[in-house]
């Protein structure tokens, strides 16, 4: 814990504004997601996969009549695979006017981060997950990693 | 204001097109007062209009072009090629000026005093100064002062014109007026409630844009058309969907009510698609001028006739047909028509036609364009052919015209003699032919030596709902357009129809022709389930889609059918980047994603695996001893021979009547050689009569050909000698691909010939 407090340097110097995430666990990691980016969430999907695609990209899933790319964030972040019969969800976000679907482990609850409560990412991150970092929130047991969907989705 | 400019501007683009057509029939028919009427009316209302609306850029360019018609109207000038290119012109700057309006909002800031001042010169003789300040005149009444008419006469002339459009005008002319109402792309289109009973309106809209009233026809915005068409496409995939369901269940409440919304999502499928569809002549009305221009250039006589412009056709097909048809009109005038001395000469009439029709035929419209000009010299071609090593001169001489004619739109292909900056008869035919293949359409080429040539296209009515084959293939599903499908054959170890191989490349004897096939789950990299095919395999089990793409035909290897649907084909998303073999996705019924299959990047797969040596092919074989390809074939005598494949030059198919004796050797033409014929069972292995495979070793200078029965395979193996050899031009025995193998010495044949005169050429020979 030590060594995580000299890494970070700065603090944000944002006023006490709250915000609400939507949590989601991919590979035992807890994430979170401002609410306002989430459209949707829904139980495994059957998805369509598309050949030859890069490894980041699922598949595609009929939402309500329209066509969504379904993204592996457990690819995306470089995670190994998850098991065959793992279950899994999809959280679905928009992306200048187009919906993505980004399909974790498991969505956890909605929680209320305080913005002057967010650090900013530390350097030792791996580099596929400091790209996608939006910051760290400490919760009481655990690190909530904050995702930028911006930089998620662009690769 | 900016309501009455967006008008204007739609108005005269409309105008603008119809002066274009109406110049170029005046240039043919100089006295035909009702056409110069027309024409002068135009020119007149847009002058008008530009007056009312405040746009002096404009109306000063309008202005001298009126004036220049006035003078072919009053009979003062006689109008000639070049003052009608002058008018031309004209209209081209106003053209430009109206676009400038359309996208700037502005006139822009040009200078037209050189087209002014050359449109006065002409009007008024080069003596007369012109007549500046009595231009901007914004009662835009005709300037006839050199007649030194009085302005009551001005104001006659005014009403004569207001009078005027009440004349019923001719079918042909309206038909022309209807078709260029929607030209331009982004312009809003004229959705036509009952162009029957509006008769009289095209005309009387051109020249009092103002008055509407009454009319049969509204301007909708393309967008909201477009729009509504998405909409419409979305409700028949969930019209869809609702219909599977109710087909599971029995005995469902919905049943009824479910069957009426389906019909009525239909009508309402038509209805909106009928708002879409657009005459034909829309895309062809640019061409008259065009014709005009080139044949005035090139100095030939060109007349344009034009069938079944009616013909309609959905906006968005007649968007991408627009510039191939205009390519192949401009081909036409330029390589296919001759010039009018080379015409006579060869007893036709010195006016050369380029003939375009269209019609319906099945659910697609096929469109014509045929011109009675020299046609294609197929000799030429067949020699062009060999001159880029497209094929060899005995391949070439087996091919039928029209497989010679297919050439024609190979990439880089072109046989004329001077290339001119319209074209050259073949660049960009292979453009022409994969625009026409992205919308799902076909094209033909037929040609008479002498006598014309025709080009027939085939296009789908629309694109936004195809019919579509969904079939299965390693545990996935994919779409494949209906239009391309030809036919489908079962496969298994009783069916009568077998996957063989050839260079490890699967292919399918299907009637009399051995087609290429596409071994769809290795190209995607596929799994599922059951293996699939692969080579050497006979207890595969499954189905090959034949299907055509161009004039190519191919099959394509899946495990089964699923189902025929109507699909609405959707882009796929940006984030996957641009992926190959898929054209795009839909939902079916079953609420399921599918990809659509793009034939074309499949065909195109084909075309280049050939080329690639086998062993490069596969990535499997790359763990391997040191070792090369080696071609193995069967003479007369028993046993399999293999010879290292690089030492085969080339591997020929000889008519053998046509083998010559020269030193008494058996020589057969070559490439301008002779070539001598060996073979490895003496005399006997060469035929007397018939074809023979014959396989070239060393190059042109210095090459025998070795007689042959057939040949069997190419393998990729170690040829080590396991026995040495006792006879002649066998390098030794040894086991290839787990075979008994004698291993020829393609150097013992050379070294055979090395002293000999056959190397010499055809001339001394002879």
């Amino acid at each position: 814990m030590n060594a995580i407090k000299q890494e970070l340097t700065v603090r944000p110097l944002v006023s006490g504004r709250t915000e609400q995430m939507v949590t989601f666990f991919v590979a035992d990691q807890i994430f979170g997601l401002s609410a306002y980016k989430v459209r949707d969430v829904l139980r495994a999907q059957p998805l369509t996969r598309v050949p030859l695609a890069a490894a980041e990209i699922a598949g595609a899933i009929n939402l309500r009549g329209h066509i969504v790319t379904a993204i592996d964030v457990r690819a995306r972040l470089g995670a190994p695979a998850a098991p065959a019969d793992a279950s899994h969800m999809c959280v679905v976000v928009e992306r200048s006017g187009e919906q993505f679907c980004l399909v974790v482990d498991a969505v956890g609850d909605v929680i209320t981060v305080d913005s002057v409560d967010i650090e900013p990412t530390p350097s030792f991150l791996p580099t596929a997950w400091a790209q996608v970092s939006g910051g760290i929130y400490r919760m009481q047991e655990r690190l909530l990693l904050l995702l930028d969907v911006e930089q998620l989705l662009s690769y | 204001m900016d309501e009455l400019i967006t008008d204007f501007v739609a108005e005269t683009t409309e105008s603008l097109s119809v002066l274009d057509q109406e110049l170029v029939r005046f240039e043919q028919s100089p006295n035909d007062s009702e056409i110069l009427g027309n024409i002068f009316r135009m020119m007149h209302t847009i002058k008008g209009t530009c007056g009312f609306l405040g746009l002096p850029r404009l109306e000063k360019v309008a202005h001298a072009g009126e004036d220049v018609l006035g003078k072919f109207r009053d009979g003062t000038l006689q109008p000639a090629p070049e003052s009608v290119t002058l008018i031309l012109r004209c209209i081209d700057q106003i053209r430009s000026i109206v676009d400038n309006l359309a996208s700037a909002g502005t006139e822009g800031d040009g200078d037209d005093s050189a087209i002014i001042g050359e449109l006065r010169t002409l009007a008024d003789g080069p003596a007369e100064p012109s007549e500046e300040p009595a231009a901007p005149s914004v009662d835009g009444g005709p300037v006839l002062s050199d007649e030194g008419f009085p302005v009551a006469a001005d104001l006659l002339a005014e009403v004569a014109l207001a009078v005027a459009p009440v004349q019923a005008p001719k079918p042909k002319q309206q038909q022309q007026l209807r078709a260029v109402q929607t030209s331009a792309a982004d312009a809003p289109i004229v959705v036509r409630n009952e162009p029957e009973k509006s008769e009289a309106k095209p005309d009387s809209k051109v020249d009092a844009p103002k008055d509407r009233a009454g009319s049969q026809t509204i301007r909708v915005n393309v967008e909201v058309l477009e729009n509504l068409m998405t909409l419409v496409s979305e409700m028949v995939l969930t019209r869809n969907q609702l219909l599977q369901l109710t087909r599971l269940s029995e005995d469902s409440v919905f049943k009824e009510p479910i069957q009426r919304l389906s019909r009525t999502t239909t009508e309402l499928q038509e209805g909106v698609m009928k708002t879409r569809m657009q005459p034909i002549g829309n895309a062809w009305s640019k061409l008259p001028r065009i014709v005009r221009d080139l044949a005035n250039e090139l100095g030939k006589k060109i007349n344009i006739d034009m069938h079944g412009e009616d013909t309609e056709l959905d906006r968005q097909v007649l968007e991408l047909i627009q510039d191939p048809l205009t390519h192949m009109v401009r081909n036409s005038a330029d390589h296919g028509l001759e010039t009018p001395d080379e015409r006579l000469a060869g007893g036709k009439h010195e006016t050369g036609t380029i003939r375009l029709s269209a019609f319906h035929e099945g659910g697609h419209i096929i469109i014509e364009i045929a011109d009675d000009g020299r046609g294609l010299n197929t000799e030429r071609i067949r020699a062009k052919i060999v001159e880029r090593g497209m094929a060899t001169s005995e391949e070439a001489a087996a091919m039928d015209e029209s497989q010679v004619n297919q050439f024609i739109m190979k990439p880089g292909f072109s046989t004329a003699e001077k290339v001119t900056k319209v074209s050259g008869r073949g660049v960009g035919m292979d453009v022409v032919r994969s625009n026409i293949e992205k919308i799902g359409g076909t094209i033909e080429f037929r040609s008479a030596f002498g006598l014309g040539s025709t080009f027939t296209i085939k296009i789908p009515l629309t694109l936004a709902i195809i019919s579509s084959l969904v079939v299965q293939c390693g545990g996935e599903r994919f779409a494949l357009p209906q239009i391309a499908v030809n036919e489908v054959v079962r496969i298994s170890e009783r069916s009568e129809h077998r996957i063989e191989s050839l260079k490890g490349l699967p292919v399918l004897r299907l009637r009399d022709s051995l087609l290429p096939l596409i071994n769809l789950r290795q190209i995607l990299k596929l799994d599922g389930e059951s293996t699939g095919w692969s080579p050497g395999c006979n207890t595969f089990e499954g189905y090959v889609v034949i299907c055509r793409n161009g004039s190519q035909v191919l099959g394509i290897i899946v495990d089964s059918i699923a189902d025929a649907e109507e699909i609405v084909v959707k882009p796929l998303s940006a984030i996957l980047g641009t992926m190959r073999y898929f054209s795009g996705n839909t939902i079916l019924g079953d609420g399921r994603v599918i990809l659509i299959l793009d034939l074309n990047d499949l065909a195109s797969d084909i075309a280049q695996e050939p080329v690639q040596p086998s062993a490069a092919r596969e990535p499997a074989e790359d763990i391997r001893k040191s070792g090369e390809s080696a071609l193995l074939f069967h003479t007369q005598a028993e046993g399999m021979k293999a010879v290292p494949l690089s030492r085969v030059h080339r591997i020929e198919s000889f008519d053998m009547a046509t083998v010559e004796v020269v030193q008494g050797n058996r020589v057969v033409q070559y490439r301008d050689q002779l070539l001598p014929l060996m073979s490895l069972d003496g005399e006997e292995g060469i035929r007397r009569e018939g074809r023979q495979t014959v396989l070239v070793f060393g190059s042109d200078g210095a090459a025998v050909g070795l007689a042959i029965e057939t040949i069997v395979d190419i393998v990729y193996d170690e040829l080590a000698i396991r026995k040495p050899s006792r006879s002649a031009g066998v390098r030794g025995s040894g086991i290839v691909a787990g075979r008994a193998v004698d291993i020829i010495e393609p150097e013992y044949f050379l070294a055979q010939i090395a002293e000999d005169v056959c190397t010499a050429e055809l001339e001394v020979a002879a």
